[in-house]
């Protein structure tokens, strides 16, 4: 990685932990303990299920959150603090910035999500007292979490690039919404005529298909993932990111600081 | 060869709802500033001097014209090494402290590893903020941080720097120590562009100024030769607090201070005075010509370009 952009990143980083966004992990580690301990008393055999669909939901809800509340403001707020004009006035390109501020939100939100992870298979072990080999299904479900906050970083970086914050927020949590639901918009689009499915198809192609990144529920109840799907989903994110990022730096490229 | 060279640039920002109202920011500029010297960029607030140097720094893009700084395009990227610049009211992230911030810049700016720590020493403590390294930026007052900008600024060694109203916020002490570091940056060969509407700073400071107002270049010059029409004037100055009536028929402009007297005399008077001021045995202080200020000068282009305006309305 070029060295600036890893320095920005890294910098960014530092910036989400010193602003203690890290310690939303105690509101994770709280909610997971207290539902393991409530499962443990009240479901026979199912606790298993539980803990993994409250936990893989959680590390996912608590990322988007955190990328989008971040994300949004990793542009307009050094824009408007003014901290970006000692930056772009060194040997720093403008695209540089934007890639770096990317990967260090995308750097903070693994970490954040590692340390979840490890907070549910704890809850795991505490329900069941074992592991087996099916669990490890769990880390590919991770992994999709992890890829949904690469687009959704890139995105909030998008609206971050042109928009306030408070826009930004509400754009980023809305192609979040509506692409937790693209299948059923590409099935809307399927069925509908005219105008209206040409509309729907095109909406469907260029929201972000996070449904495909949800495996939780096949996933707790010990179904594989097929190895067609990673490839597909890894291929997706990577291809969304980058442009949505070529987006945000040709806004950035050409807009004047005032 | 010229440190910058600035031809034709112009800003016109597109305002209003649709946004297809032009508002000029700066008119055509061209203004050359030599290797090494201190150059005051003047003008009131408002008047396109955080334009310009925004333009130069490459954060607003022009609507037309070009620069040239250090012989090179001014959008070139290794430009940027070379220069260094202080914000107007810098505010930086204040997570970081002082040396965290330093050593940040400097890997943004490319200063290799094993200079960089030394580097920032030296630089915390050419500006006064050696004590105060370890603390987050946030606890830190508005002329500390004015000290962290000027830091930042200087830290890699850059040949022109560029101040953009370098004294704001600062206490008198803070005041002559940054005119001290200006004038240590020429010293060492450096190139320094200023602005600033604080004219006592720009006159002390400066081997050139230029004025500008209403985004428009109104004056350029080394401060002699903008000061230096004597109006055939002198000042003389006597201690104590009487005028002798010789004097007082001569029509001469004159102050009275408790200890002293000051007036303002036809150069051809001058020896008439001072004959007066031995028979009344009165003890002489001073008699020098009388100079334009930078602030009448300033003042005068100021009053003009609004006469220009008014009378074109």
């Amino acid at each position: 990685m070029n060295t600036r952009v890893a320095y920005i990143a890294s910098n960014t980083f530092r910036e989400a932990v010193r602003d203690r966004v890290l310690y939303n992990l105690i509101a994770f580690a709280l909610l997971l303990s207290g539902a393991a301990i409530l499962v443990g008393q009240i479901s026979i055999e199912i606790e298993k299920l539980v803990v993994i669909n409250l936990g893989l939901t959680a590390v996912s809800l608590f990322g988007v959150v955190i990328a989008i509340f971040i994300g949004i403001g990793l542009v307009s707020k050094e824009i408007e603090k003014r901290t970006l004009y000692t930056v772009l006035s060194r040997p720093v390109r403008r695209w540089e910035f934007i890639v770096g501020k990317f990967f260090g939100l995308a750097g903070t939100l693994v970490v954040n999500a590692f340390f979840m992870a490890i907070g549910v298979f704890a809850a795991l072990f505490y329900v069941s007292h074992k592991f087996v080999r099916a669990d490890a299904l769990i880390l590919v479900a991770l992994y999709f979490i992890i890829l949904e906050f690469v687009i959704i970083c890139s995105l909030a970086l998008l609206f971050s690039s042109f928009s306030s914050p408070l826009l930004s927020a509400v754009f980023a949590f809305s192609l979040f919404v509506i692409g937790s639901f693209a299948e059923d918009l590409r099935n809307f689009a399927g069925m509908a005529h005219g105008f209206t499915r040409w509309l729907a198809t095109g909406a469907a192609y260029l929201v972000p298909n996070f449904s495909a990144f949800n495996v939780i529920t096949s996933v707790a109840h010990e179904q594989p993932v097929a190895g067609q799907l990673i490839l597909n989903n890894t291929l997706y994110a990577v291809f969304y990111a980058i442009m949505a990022l070529s987006g945000a730096v040709l806004i950035f490229e050409n807009r004047d600081l005032k | 060869m010229p440190a910058i060279e600035i031809l034709g640039l112009e800003k016109t920002y597109m305002v209003g709802f649709w946004r297809k109202r032009p508002k000029c920011a700066l008119s055509p500029l061209h203004l050359t500033v030599e290797d090494g010297e201190i150059f005051g960029f003047l003008g009131p607030n408002g008047a396109g001097k955080t334009t310009t140097l925004k333009l130069l720094m490459g954060l607003v893009f022009p609507t037309s014209g070009t620069a040239r700084i250090l012989g090179h395009e001014w959008t070139d990227p290794s430009v940027k090494a070379q220069i260094g610049f202080l914000p107007e009211q810098p505010y930086f992230y204040d997570y970081l402290t002082a040396h965290e911030l330093l050593e940040y810049y400097g890997q943004l700016s490319g200063v290799p590893a094993k200079q960089r720590k030394q580097r920032v020493e030296q630089v915390l403590q050419q500006v006064g903020l050696r004590d105060v390294k370890g603390v987050q930026l946030r606890k830190f007052s508005k002329g500390m941080l004015q000290r962290v900008g000027i830091g930042q600024a200087i830290l890699h060694n850059p040949k022109l720097v560029f101040f953009d109203e370098p004294m704001s916020g600062l206490d008198p002490m803070g005041r002559r120590e940054v005119r001290d570091l200006m004038e240590q940056l020429k010293h060492e060969g450096k190139t320094v562009f200023f602005s600033t509407h604080i004219l006592s700073d720009a006159e002390a400071l400066c081997d050139r100024v230029a004025i500008i107002h209403r985004g428009e270049l109104r004056g350029v010059g080394a401060i002699e030769d903008l000061t230096s029409s004597v109006q055939g004037k002198v000042e003389v100055i006597w201690q104590g607090s009487q005028v002798p009536a010789s004097i007082k028929a001569l029509g001469a402009e004159i102050r009275v201070t408790p200890d002293r007297v000051r007036a303002i005399i036809d150069e051809s008077q001058q020896d008439a005075v001072i004959d007066a001021l031995r028979r009344e045995r009165q003890r002489l202080v001073a008699i020098t010509p009388v100079r334009t200020s930078l602030e009448a000068y300033f003042v005068e282009k100021l009053r003009h370009a609004e006469t220009s305006v008014g009378s074109k309305a």
